[in-house]
């Protein structure tokens, strides 16, 4: 395993937007890195602050969540609600010390595969520069 | 019920600085309602005391319960059989909770994980008000129902003060004048007169200012 793959990140993503996404990049033939590892979720909104905790608890370096734009989202406010509690967590991982950087939340549409995978790689060009946690 | 927030990590990551075996202990009362002492806040509180341990590549135990409520002592016996795991309990219930587990179990070190604000409700999800005072003898029923006490700035109870101005106080625009609140509830119901009724001055020795207070129900010792 590699110096950048060694920096494991999770992905908690929409499997209405973002995994749409994410099929859509499949045919594209473009790959997620290795250490992005994606969990799929009926919808963002249901991430809980402790959701996005157990991550960084459990070694990962990296979480982020990836859910519906804020105007389509199908359950109203899942996109919305995960934010915040990125939000949340931003403010915790700074009160230990921690860059808030390492979670971050993005909003995509079902049709921007690219986009899907150039924000995993971004993570783990970000990630890979903090360093581990 | 009683509000409470969360304390500054920082200042629980000092408390509990010197101990490796650590007990969150929540309260499925007050402190769940207002999302801050329940089982969900005591797993965010031992998860990110774990990510404190991962950082600072220290090996540490966090254990985490969650009792019915704090503030009865069966409740808090509960603990009796797995407290002794642990050199240190954080409790987030409110202030009561950790003072109760103090007293059943003095050989330990308790902490307290929230900072108890007051008694009061959630005006809006997410945002609570304070309602109460409870000072002991209840008035409310002279005032429309809106407590002076708990709700003016300088618990007055002869009418607003020089600081309320369009139906706010001078302390704060976010708190509502509670007599502009009276006034304007007793004139719409036509009883404003109710408060020119000559009432004998509030009897305080109800309230914290006999000191610590407490309650005898005969009907209910054993």
């Amino acid at each position: 395993m590699n110096d950048q793959n060694s920096r494991k990140i999770i992905a908690f993503c929409c499997s209405n937007c973002a995994s749409s996404a994410a099929g859509i990049s499949h045919k594209l033939n473009e790959t997620l890195p290795e250490n992005v590892e994606v969990i799929q979720v009926p919808c963002t909104g249901r991430i809980e602050v402790l959701h996005m905790l157990k991550p960084f608890e459990n070694g990962a370096d990296g979480v982020y969540i990836a859910g519906c734009q804020e105007d389509s989202c199908q359950y109203i406010s899942g996109i919305t609600k995960a934010k915040k509690r990125v939000q949340h967590v931003k403010k915790i991982l700074s009160e230990l010390g921690i860059e808030p950087e390492r979670i971050e939340a993005f909003s995509l549409s079902a049709a921007r595969g690219q986009e899907f995978v150039q924000i995993a790689r971004d993570m783990t060009d970000k990630i890979k520069a903090m360093g581990t946690l | 019920m009683i509000v409470a927030e969360p304390k500054p990590i920082k200042e629980i990551l000092e408390m509990v600085r010197d101990y490796k075996k650590i007990l969150v202990v929540g309260c499925k009362g007050c402190v769940t309602v207002c999302n801050v002492g329940g089982a969900k806040e005591v797993g965010i509180l031992a998860s990110t005391l774990r990510i404190a341990a991962r950082k600072d590549n220290r090996e540490i135990e966090v254990g985490e319960h969650t009792l019915e409520r704090q503030c009865d002592p069966e409740y808090v016996d509960e603990l009796k059989d797995i407290i002794d795991k642990y050199d240190a309990v954080i409790s987030i219930a409110c202030g009561v909770g950790p003072q109760f587990l103090s007293e059943r179990y003095p050989e330990k070190r308790i902490f307290p994980g929230v900072n108890t604000k007051f008694m009061g409700g959630a005006v809006e999800h997410g945002i609570w008000a304070e309602r109460c005072a409870g000072c002991g003898t209840c008035v409310i029923h002279y005032f429309g129902g809106l407590c002076p006490i708990a709700r003016c700035s300088k618990s007055l109870m002869n009418g607003p003060c020089g600081g309320s101005a369009g139906g706010k106080c001078e302390v704060s625009k976010d708190i509502d004048c509670v007599w502009d609140m009276i006034v304007k509830k007793l004139m719409k119901e036509g009883r404003l007169d109710d408060l020119l009724k000559f009432r004998p001055p509030k009897d305080w020795t109800t309230a914290r200012d006999g000191g610590p207070r407490r309650l005898v129900r005969e009907e209910l010792v054993k």
